[in-house]
C-alpha cells in the first residue's frame, strides 16, 4: 500500500476508533447510535442468522436492474443524440435540469402503474442513473480526437466498425465515469424508494427497525450498505486508475 | 520511374457556403502527376489548400471538379487500397501497446495470425520500436509515437504514402533525424511518397520534386526537380545545391505567405 493509502487508512481506522470512543464514553447516547463494534457484531448475526437475506436478494435485484437498464439505455441514447446534433440541441434543457426533478412525487403514479411491486423501485433508480450514463456518454464522444475518424476513413472501416474500435475505446474514460455514477446513483435511488413505500428491501427493512427502535439491527444494515457500496466503488476506481495508468504513461 | 502513379487534374475544392460563413475556394485548379516510386512534397503558405490536396488524393474528400486516379483508377470519396496516409496530430490509440496499435490494420483486415505477427514484427523493426512494443504511446515521446503511426502505415504495405505535416509538432533535431527515417523507409519499400510539409527545407532535403502552391485557392506556381540522389540523407544539408533549392521555393513562396499573412490579419481587423 503506498503512503496515501497508509494516510487513509489511518484517517478512517482513527474517526471509526474516534467514534467507538464517544459511544462507549457516553457522548454519543446509546439511543443515537450504538458503537462501530457493536453495529458489525450485529450485522455479523444478521449475516449468519440469514433473516435479511430475502431483503439484500429484492435490493441487489432492484440495483443490478435499474443499472443495467440505465447503462444500456443512457449508453444507446447518448450515441443517437450524439448523431443528431439538432435533436441533441433541443432535449438539452431536459438533460440541464434533469437532477432539478424530484423523481419520489412521481411514486404514487408508478405504484398505480406497476402495483407495489419492485417495478416502482427500478423505475426510479433507473430515473436517478441514466441521464449521467447519457451525458458521460455525450462527454466522451465529443472528446473523441477528429483524426481519429480519418484514420478508420484510411483503414477502409465502416461506421460500425469505426464506433466499436475506434469511438468507444476513445471514449472509454467518460463511459466508465458513466458507469461509475449510475452505480451510486441505482443504489440511491432503490434504497430511497425502499424507505418511502416497499414492503421489503433494505431500505424498508433499515426504515422498519427506526421505526420499532431498533437500533442495532437499524446501524447493522447501515453498515452492511455502505460496506458493500464503498466496496463497489473502490473496485471500480481501482479498475478506472487500472485504465488510466496505461492511458497516462504512469 | 517515369510512370505515372497518381495524378490530380483540373481539381478544384470549394467549401459551401455555411453557417453564415461565405464559400471558401480552397483549391485549385491543379494539375499534378506523381511518378511511381518518387519523392514528392508540397509546400506553401497557410491555408493555401496543402491539406486539402492530400485529402482528395487519399479519398478522403471530393473534388468540386476535375478528375483524382490512382494507378489507372478514379479516386473518388474512398481511399483506394494501397494508399497510406500519416495525419499530422497524434493519431495513435493510446489504450493499445505499440504492437496492437501497429497490428490495428491488420487486423481490421482480418489478416491471418501468422502472417500478421510477422508483418507487425518487421514493421516494429523497421521503426526502431522493437524495445518498447509492449510500451503504451503515453509512455512514449512525440517523435516515437509518430513513428507508431508511421509503422501503422507501413504493416499495411501502401504502395503511395501520403504524410500530412507528420513532424509539425516535432523539435527541429528530431525532425532532421526523423526525415533520414522517412528516406529509408521510401527507398527500402519502393513506395511513392508525397509529403505535405511548411518546412521548405525539410522539403529541399527530403524530396525527387517539391511543388510550391500559391496562397488561396491553392495552385502549383512553382516545380522543382532537386536531382538528389536516391541514397540520401539529412547531411545533403550541407550540400550547396541545397541551399539554392530552398532559396528558390522561399522566392517564390515570399509574396504568396504575404498575401496569405495580409488575408489572416484582414480577418482578424
Amino acid at each position: 500500500m503506498s503512503r496515501l493509502g497508509w494516510l487513509r487508512f489511518g484517517v478512517l481506522a482513527g474517526s471509526i476508533g474516534a467514534l467507538e470512543i464517544l459511544c462507549r464514553s457516553g457522548a454519543i447516547k446509546r439511543l443515537v447510535m450504538i458503537p462501530p463494534s457493536e453495529m458489525a457484531l450485529e450485522l455479523w448475526k444478521i449475516l449468519l442468522s440469514g433473516k435479511a437475506n430475502h431483503d439484500m436478494v429484492q435490493t441487489f435485484t432492484c440495483v443490478a436492474a435499474a443499472l443495467a437498464l440505465a447503462v444500456l439505455a443512457g449508453f444507446f441514447i447518448g450515441l443517437a443524440l450524439h448523431a443528431l446534433p439538432r435533436l441533441r440541441a433541443a432535449v438539452n434543457p431536459l438533460l440541464g435540469s434533469w437532477y432539478a426533478v424530484p423523481f419520489f412525487v412521481f411514486y404514487p403514479l408508478l405504484v398505480a402503474v406497476f402495483g407495489l411491486t419492485m417495478l416502482p423501485v427500478i423505475v426510479i433508480a433507473f430515473l436517478f442513473a441514466v441521464v449521467t450514463m447519457v451525458i458521460n456518454t455525450l462527454n466522451g464522444l465529443d472528446r473523441v480526437p477528429r483524426v481519429l475518424d480519418k484514420v478508420a476513413r484510411a483503414h477502409r472501416m465502416g461506421p460500425f466498425a469505426t464506433l466499436l474500435r475506434l469511438k468507444l475505446p476513445a471514449a472509454a474514460p467518460n463511459l466508465f465515469t458513466g458507469v461509475k455514477l449510475a452505480v451510486a446513483y441505482s443504489f440511491i435511488g432503490v434504497i430511497a424508494s425502499e424507505f418511502i413505500l416497499a414492503s421489503s428491501g433494505l431500505g424498508y427493512a433499515i426504515a422498519y427497525a427506526y421505526n420499532n427502535f431498533d437500533n442495532r439491527t437499524m446501524y447493522a444494515l447501515m453498515l452492511f450498505v455502505l460496506g458493500f457500496v464503498t466496496t463497489i466503488n473502490m473496485l471500480l476506481y481501482m479498475w478506472e486508475g487500472r485504465m488510466m495508468r496505461r492511458r497516462q504513461g504512469r | 520511374m517515369d510512370e505515372v502513379h497518381a495524378e490530380l487534374s483540373g481539381v478544384t475544392r470549394v467549401y459551401p457556403a455555411h453557417a453564415g460563413q461565405p464559400e471558401v475556394h480552397a483549391l485549385g485548379p491543379v494539375d499534378l502527376q506523381l511518378r511511381r516510386g518518387e519523392f514528392f512534397s508540397v509546400v506553401g503558405p497557410s491555408g493555401c489548400g496543402k491539406s486539402t490536396l492530400l485529402e482528395l488524393l487519399a479519398g478522403l474528400a471530393l473534388p468540386t471538379s476535375g478528375r483524382i486516379g490512382f494507378e489507372g483508377r478514379e479516386v473518388r470519396g474512398e481511399v483506394p487500397d494501397g494508399v497510406g496516409v500519416v495525419f499530422q496530430e497524434d493519431a495513435s490509440f493510446p489504450w493499445l501497446t505499440v504492437w496492437d496499435n501497429v497490428a490495428f490494420g491488420l487486423r481490421v483486415a482480418e489478416a491471418r495470425t501468422a502472417e500478421m505477427q510477422q508483418r507487425v514484427a518487421d514493421a516494429i523493426a523497421f521503426m526502431g520500436l522493437k524495445d518498447f512494443s509492449k510500451a503504451y504511446p503515453a509512455q512514449l515521446s512525440g517523435g516515437m509515437r509518430q513513428r507508431v503511426c508511421i509503422a501503422r502505415t507501413l504493416v499495411q504495405r501502401p504502395r503511395l504514402i501520403l504524410l500530412d505535416e507528420p513532424f509539425g509538432s516535432l523539435d527541429a533535431q528530431t525532425r532532421l533525424l526523423m526525415g533520414d527515417e522517412l528516406l529509408r523507409l521510401w527507398r527500402e519499400t519502393g513506395a511513392t511518397v508525397l509529403l505535405i510539409t511548411h518546412a521548405l527545407d525539410e522539403a529541399a532535403m527530403l524530396s525527387d520534386r517539391v511543388g510550391a502552391l500559391s496562397a488561396r485557392p491553392g495552385r502549383f506556381i512553382d516545380m522543382i526537380d532537386t536531382n538528389w540522389p536516391r541514397e540520401r540523407d539529412s547531411r545533403i544539408a550541407a550540400d550547396a545545391a541545397f541551399g539554392a533549392i530552398t532559396a528558390r521555393l522561399w522566392t517564390s513562396l515570399r509574396g504568396e505567405s504575404l498575401k496569405a499573412l495580409g488575408r489572416s490579419m484582414a480577418a482578424l481587423a
